[in-house]
């Protein structure tokens, strides 16, 4: 037990000992926390409109001026041929063009329904459709038409459960948290271990009589150490600077986590078994954590639209369960109770991964 | 340059190399003449491999002055690399090329010319009996026959002077035996040879040897010289002499 | 020339590589074949859960509009509002609907009927647009009802949408020049990366700092092997978008290739300024990690760059995949020419100068 403690020490020693690299462990995650958390975001913002008017009114003046004042939309300009309207778009200067057709010089006159077509330029498709949705709710409400034509008949009201300001960093912080997690935690792992194969050293401590589970222990203690602490700084960050809420119990989303990271720290491990140099755990952990941890995980694409296959596929991303109880939690604040299905999952890996990388590494052993 | 100057390929003046607190070479003043076989001895960590970084412009002095082939060490380093060979004490070619091919990639930095480079590559594998391996991986050589190739790549462009970082580590006595033989060949061509080594016996192969010790030069002339000074029989006892005064471990 | 000699060696030791020739072949393919399938943002089979409170003849046939949509499943109903939220928590419903009582009665008087739509909107995209689906299909149903009962509601002024450069909105079609570029973004940002810093470390860069070699010459013989493999990466990508999707640029093809080639150029250098700069692989490999999540997620490629704050739009300002994205989108799918573009492309060559200018000066051979 003693001299457990002493291996300790000095993988600690030797990890503190790089400032630099100790500096990217610690300062990387929380930069990308607050960058990411901000600038991640669909919200429909900024949405640049510009107009075409051949016959301008006062009624279009006001329309135009109350789109300005709106948080959605900034008027970039006006349009004063039909060619205007093509260089608007294919130049990226406009987002949506207003094209006010010429009914409206009799507007409000008896028998006539001027029109207001949105030519929107449609490259991305949602942002397409949540843009034109609004703005013609815009000018619907300015001209008092009757939304979508319902009358007084049926009047819906819409809730939006648990996210009711549309803050977008609540559907993407847990996904940015267990994403740099996961690779932070398993890059750092792989990496020093096949390090110490390529200088070694780790030759040289394998064959001391202590057992190599000990040091494989003594060497995950720190990096579980660097890991919480970036657990931490990661959550006080959500909260202080995002403003994200921790609705659910504090202790079981960390508890949570760090099932989580120990999750990543043995994925590390099996990597650093795997490979031979540094370059290709690197490049594993790299491609084979980051492309489908980003893309699958369900942090920034909802799992379900995927087709079927890849829903299977996504389940064996860590990140995904993650992902999901961490929004259930901190989000929405259910009981731990609610997330039993997750824990049991990211626990039953952490028990094959670790498995798979002691036998692994007991195998290269003998 | 005058004469005298023109026999002196290798000038250091106080040069001086610190690493934030630490003198890893500590004014250090010496002469090499034209074509000798200098050899630079100390114990590990003496500032041996970090004073032959400065002459091969590889790592610019703190303080002191230093010459090589007539040029500054300080400014000049890219004129002085045009005209030395190196070979450093980490085996540092590329493992993932053959052979031939490592040989080609530095003959051609050099400026060698490509009509040369084929014949004379051809004519160096035979003669290090390493034609049959032209077609091997680097990584696949013996230790002994990578310092054989590594050596023949520092010298294949004819440079003035080649400096060699314990170019024998690690191999037994008859492959050191046989790498002296080509060190001698170079020096016979005109090369002027400036070696480190830990190995005594080798010392004794050197025309002047200089002794380093914290960074300093704590003694320097000719083999039989500093066994009549420290009346011993062999340089060893030289060597352990001066190494009592070492205050720096390993 | 020493420069044939360098390259020579640069690409024989990128041929034998034991990873990199591999990943070469496997990211075009995930990209094109698998990728495009993920990254979807259409809003779809939404679960909705019904709180019927009238079970009227309108009701139900309200809650068939719903079923009939092909935006929406219907998972179930509920005897109350509450067990229908806990199905939103246990995640078995999107939406609840919850239909008051006398829904029927109110309507048929026209003394106007309220029904509650509660979405759950952690994601925010899915809650806005789902619960505006779901408000298009009550609004279809009330008009269908009113004409029914001959009430004939007549709008001040008509409002019509039309959508340009990907009528089908066909998120596919948005997203592919986006995943083409992550290839680009990966490949000739990370293998740069590893390059010198890996020298450094086993040590080979030590017998080439000894050498007369230029700077110039060393560091463009390490570049034009990551040019050629992005240039050969980027057309496999774009023949397979087309042999697969049919997906055709609209704009000239040779304005995306000096697109192309002013990135490849950007990241290639800006691999090897990182790798001159570390001491260690780790070390590279930390950095570029950052940078490349700041590249990807913050140039426009999976969320807009006007939806940011301000100061987030500042750096994307500076972020050199952004242009590139936008040259890549705007000649792609709308088909702009040279000067709709212009300003893109002259940030994109500035980058393209700087970066290389500090690569070949960040490269010391004399420490």
């Amino acid at each position: 037990m003693k001299k457990m403690l002493s291996f300790i020490r000095k993988e600690f020693y030797h990890i503190f000992r790089d400032k630099r690299t100790m500096l990217i462990l610690i300062g990387m995650p929380m930069v990308q926390i607050i960058l990411f958390g901000f600038a991640i975001s669909n919200d429909v913002k900024n949405v640049r409109v510009a107009y075409y008017a051949p016959h301008y009114n006062n009624d279009i003046q006001k329309l135009v001026a109350k789109i300005d004042a709106n948080d959605y939309f900034i008027v970039v300009g006006k349009c004063t041929t039909k060619e205007d309207i093509n260089h608007a778009l294919l130049s990226g200067k406009a987002d949506i063009v207003a094209y006010f057709d010429r009914d409206f010089s009799k507007i409000g006159k008896k028998g006539s329904t001027p029109t207001v077509n949105l030519i929107i330029d449609a490259c991305d498709p949602n942002m397409a459709t949540m843009e034109s949705t609004i703005l013609t709710q815009v000018i619907n409400d300015y001209f008092k038409n009757p939304a979508g034509g319902t009358g007084a008949l049926l009047v819906p009201h819409t809730r939006l459960l648990y996210n009711p300001s549309m803050e977008s960093s609540y559907n993407f912080v847990p996904g940015i948290m267990g994403l740099i997690l996961m690779v932070i935690c398993a890059m750092m792992t792989s990496i020093s271990i096949v390090r110490e194969k390529e200088v070694g050293t780790m030759e040289v401590l394998l064959v001391s009589p202590s057992r190599p589970m000990g040091i494989i222990f003594a060497k995950m203690v720190p990096y579980f150490t660097i890991s919480c602490l970036n657990l931490a700084t990661i959550l006080v960050l959500s909260v202080f600077v995002l403003k994200l809420p921790i609705a659910g119990s504090l202790i079981g989303l960390i508890l949570f986590a760090m099932l989580y990271i120990a999750l990543a720290l043995a994925f590390g491990l099996l990597i650093s078994t795997i490979m031979k140099t540094q370059v290709s755990a690197m490049l594993v952990s790299m491609m084979g954590l980051l492309m489908p941890t980003m893309l699958l995980s369900g942090m920034i694409y909802p799992v379900e639209n995927m087709p079927a296959i890849l829903q299977w596929i996504s389940a064996v991303i860590p990140a995904r369960w993650f992902i999901t109880a961490v929004r259930k939690v901190m989000i929405q604040g259910l009981p731990m109770a609610a997330i039993v299905k997750e824990i049991a999952v990211i626990g039953g890996m952490l028990i094959i991964i670790t498995g798979l990388s002691l036998k692994n590494f007991k195998k290269r052993l003998e | 340059m005058n004469d005298e100057m023109g026999n002196k390929v290798i000038i250091a003046e106080n040069l001086t190399k610190k690493f934030g607190n630490f003198t890893a070479v500590d004014h250090i003043t010496f002469e090499v003449e034209r074509g000798e076989i200098f050899g630079f001895l100390g114990a590990n960590g003496a500032g041996k491999t970090t004073a032959m970084r400065m002459f091969c412009g590889l790592s610019r002095p703190t303080e002191g002055k230093g010459s090589v082939g007539g040029f500054d060490v300080r400014t000049q380093a890219e004129q002085i690399k045009k005209n030395i060979g190196y070979m450093s004490q980490k085996f540092s070619l590329y493992e993932d090329l053959k052979v031939w091919e490592n040989i080609r990639l530095f003959a051609g930095i050099y400026g060698v010319k490509e009509g040369e480079i084929k014949s004379r590559s051809e004519e160096l594998l035979h003669r290090l009996g390493l034609y049959e391996e032209r077609d091997s991986f680097v990584k696949s050589l013996p230790l002994g026959w990578k310092q054989k190739l590594a050596f023949s790549v520092a010298i294949f462009h004819h440079p003035k002077i080649v400096f060699l970082d314990e170019p024998t580590g690690g191999v037994d006595p008859i492959a050191r035996r046989q790498f002296w033989e080509l060190i001698y060949e170079a020096a016979d061509q005109g090369i002027t040879i400036f070696v480190t080594t830990h190995y005594m016996d080798e010392a004794e192969y050197c025309n002047r040897v200089s002794i380093m010790v914290d960074g300093r030069i704590d003694a320097l002339d000719t083999p039989r010289n500093l066994k009549e000074q420290f009346g011993t029989t062999d340089m060893d006892g030289v060597f352990r002499a001066l190494a009592r005064k070492a205050k720096r471990g390993d | 020339m020493i420069l044939k000699y360098l390259l020579e060696k640069e690409f024989k030791q990128f041929r034998r590589n034991p990873i990199f020739p591999r990943l070469m072949v496997a990211f075009p393919i995930l990209i094109i074949f698998v990728f495009p399938w993920v990254t979807t943002f259409e809003v779809q089979n939404i679960k909705v859960t019904v709180v019927d409170d009238d079970n009227s003849t309108l009701s139900h046939r309200l809650t068939h509009e719903i079923e009939n949509s092909r935006y929406f499943n219907l998972v179930g109903a509920e005897p109350s509002y509450q067990l229908g939220l806990a199905d939103v928590e246990k995640g078995t419903a999107d939406v609840v609907l919850d239909i008051p009582r006398d829904f029927e009665k109110n309507m048929i008087r026209r003394s106007g009927s309220n029904i509650q739509i509660s979405a759950n909107a952690v994601n925010g995209i899915k809650g806005n647009i789902g619960s505006s689906y779901l408000n298009a299909i009550v609004a279809q149903f009330a008009t269908k009802i009113a004409s029914e009962h001959g009430l004939k509601v007549q709008p001040a002024v008509n409002v019509i949408t039309q959508n340009r450069f990907n009528e089908y909105l066909d998120y596919k079609k948005f997203m592919i020049p986006a995943l083409i570029t992550m290839v680009l973004i990966l490949l000739c940002g990370f293998f740069p990366t590893l390059n010198i810093v890996s020298e450094k470390e086993i040590g080979t860069i030590e017998q080439i700092n000894v050498t007369p070699v230029g700077k110039a010459s060393f560091i463009i013989a390490k570049l034009i092997p990551y040019w050629a493999m992005g240039l050969i990466v980027f057309t496999v990508c774009f023949f397979l978008a087309w042999l697969t999707y049919g997906f055709a640029p609209q704009g000239n093809v040779l304005l995306i290739y000096l697109d192309a080639v002013l990135f490849i150029m950007f990241m290639s250098g800006f691999g090897l300024v990182v790798s001159n700069n570390s001491a260690t692989m780790q070390q590279a490999m930390f950095v570029m990690f950052f940078c490349i999540m700041v590249f990807i997620l913050m140039s426009g490629l999976f969320t807009p760059i006007h939806s940011m704050p301000q100061w987030a739009q500042d750096i994307a300002f500076f972020n050199p995949p952004r242009y590139y994205i936008e040259i890549m989108r705007s000649v792609f799918l709308k088909g702009s020419n040279f000067m709709e573009n212009w300003f893109s492309y002259m940030m994109l060559a500035i980058f393209d100068l700087l970066i290389n200018f500090w690569a070949i000066l960040s490269y010391r051979k004399q420490s």
